[in-house]
């Protein structure tokens, strides 16, 4: 039996008005993979999440996760968002946050078995102090870290996370890429990051895809990042010094 | 003074006022914590003066078709015509990026219109609705039958709203996480909307258009300054409301004066403190 591609992309193409935003993108992630996906801003990576989430309907062409319609299986993800949208007035606690990510519900009350899991959860991220406090009070990377316990609380086989370390300092990409490893070891499970550090997708994923609204490169870290797969997608390649950002 | 209160509820009208009061107090502090949370203060009024509308095509149907079933009771077109408006201004602010109360403002002058064009209809001396009733209602004038309507109303719509409590709040903290969990965002706004013109049209005929409004945005705005979690919030904005409701019923009993600015100053003063007591 082949096994069901835990992300698979049928010719994803994505209209805004006149523009595409994707274009005819394929792809094809086994389980327990570790993809990170790289490209300029606005080059549609979030866009591409999105679809995969259910969040964005494809103009043409098809999304499925584990082999079930996109957004028909949200039990069995786990999401990061790159733009924190909610409602920064709405009494809420980190801990409230995390339980929500248990239940798929917002909760009325929390019971102590919820609350260990979800204090658990956030220990696992070093943010078991911040369960009790206000999320409009939290810093960038404390808010972080809160969705972050959110989408691992419960236990997910497909973890996406848009650009996770944005605003996390001393808990570094390096330290979560290593989070996101550890988890993987326990659970098997598929991890899909968005990201802008190069060094990051060459030592911690096993596939990337570059791309900029169309797939440039997408394979093992040395065949994606190659430098022409990169000059494709960016245009150009800066300094060897550093990661590129777009 | 106890003594006074023991016959004060002996009077059968203050029997279904205070029913009456406490039905439409914990529907709209349920409702009210979703309103006030989502920026919809102004959703109350604009669907009071949609009801006014309805009321008034009401009226002029029961006018031009003789005052004979369905149509002797002007709540039956009312709710239509309010559910129609509520309905609209969802799809307004779903298909643009209008501010909700921008397309509130819109179906509230559109129905005041209407309103107005339709009681023009009615010659004066044929009028079965009168406008400061309208206004203003009258708790204290509940009939039984109209107990009955409130009653069952206010249990469905309460039920509803907290069998929908944790998807709601979801949806009202964030939508798009929401959707990426599997609740049915679009569904539940209208959903909110329709429920929100049931509750007012329903109300509004007794406690009036001013009152109703007041009761979807004080309790729960002065919950949500005492309170650090939306289930908190909830409990008491009810809490609020109820209380408001009888202590205002008891003082225009009491002290004669109006019942409803009674409950609206109380619940305006409940505020006011809470304003004062904010924990910071
Ligand atoms: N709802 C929308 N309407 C119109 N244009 C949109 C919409 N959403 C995204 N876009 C456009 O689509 C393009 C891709 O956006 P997307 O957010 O997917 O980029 P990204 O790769 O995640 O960028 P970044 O690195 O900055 O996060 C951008 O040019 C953006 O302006
Ligand atoms: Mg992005």
């Amino acid at each position: 039996m082949a096994t069901v591609p835990a992300l698979h992309l049928h010719h994803v193409t994505v209209r805004r008005g006149e523009v595409e935003i994707l274009t005819d993108v394929d792809l094809d992630l086994p389980p327990g993979r570790f993809l990170a996906i790289l490209g300029p801003n606005g080059s549609g990576k979030s866009t591409l999440v999105k679809v995969a989430l259910g969040l964005v309907a494809p103009d043409r062409g098809h999304a499925a996760i584990f082999g079930v319609d996109a957004g028909d299986a949200p039990e069995r993800i786990g999401y990061v968002p790159q733009l924190k949208t909610f409602d920064r007035t709405f009494p809420a606690t980190a801990l409230e946050l995390v339980v929500s990510g248990l239940r798929r519900r917002w909760p009325a009350r929390v019971p102590p078995r919820e609350r260990e899991r979800a204090v658990a959860a956030l220990a696992d991220v070093g943010a078991e102090h911040l369960a009790r406090r206000s999320l409009s009070r939290l810093s960038g990377g404390e808010l972080q870290r809160a969705f972050l316990a959110r989408a691992l609380v419960r236990r997910p086989d497909l973890v996406v996370l848009d650009e996770p370390a944005t605003g996390v300092d001393f808990l570094a990409e390096h330290d979560l890429s290593r989070l996101l490893e550890r988890y993987q070891e326990e659970t098997g499970a598929t991890i899909v990051m968005v990201t802008h550090d190069l060094a990051a997708a060459r030592h911690h994923a096993s596939d990337v895809l570059v791309l900029n609204r169309v797939v440039h490169g997408f394979g093992p870290p040395e065949e994606a990042l190659a430098r022409d797969c990169l000059e494709r997608a960016y245009g150009h390649v800066g300094h060897d010094h550093g990661p590129v950002i777009g | 003074m106890i003594a006074e209160l023991a016959t004060m509820l002996d009077f059968g009208f203050m029997q279904r006022a205070l029913a009456a009061g406490a039905a439409i107090a914990l529907m709209a502090g349920l409702l009210g914590v979703f309103v006030v949370q989502r920026g919809l203060a102004f959703l109350g009024d604009g669907l009071a003066h949609a009801s006014f509308g309805g009321i008034a095509l009401g009226a002029l149907l029961a006018y031009g078709f003789g005052n004979a079933g369905l149509l002797a009771q002007p709540l039956w077109v009312a709710l239509p015509f309010t559910l129609v408006a509520a309905i609209a201004i969802a799809w307004v602010r779903d298909r643009t990026e209008l501010a909700s109360d921008t397309a509130i403002g819109v179906a509230f002058a559109v129905s005041v219109a209407l309103g107005v064009l339709f009681l023009s209809r009615i010659p004066p001396d044929r009028a079965v609705v009168d406008v400061w009733h309208l206004m203003f209602g009258s708790i204290l004038a509940v009939g039984p039958d109209e107990l009955r309507i409130i009653l069952i109303t206010a249990g469905l719509v309460s039920a509803t709203l907290l069998l929908l409590w944790s998807r709601l709040a979801y949806a009202t903290f964030d939508p798009e996480l929401a959707t990426t969990d599997g609740i049915r965002v679009r569904l539940l706004d209208y959903g909110l909307f329709g429920l929100a013109a049931v509750a007012v049209v329903v109300s509004a005929q007794v406690v009036g258009v001013v009152l109703m409004a007041a009761y979807l945005v004080i309790p729960a705005a002065a919950a949500r300054l005492l309170t650090r979690s939306l289930a908190r919030t909830t409990v008491v904005s009810v809490a609020i409301g109820t209380v408001t409701t009888v202590a205002g019923l008891v003082a225009s009993y009491a002290i004669d004066v109006p019942s409803g600015s009674a409950i609206i100053l109380l619940q305006a003063g409940l505020f006011l403190i809470a304003t004062l007591l904010r924990p910071r």
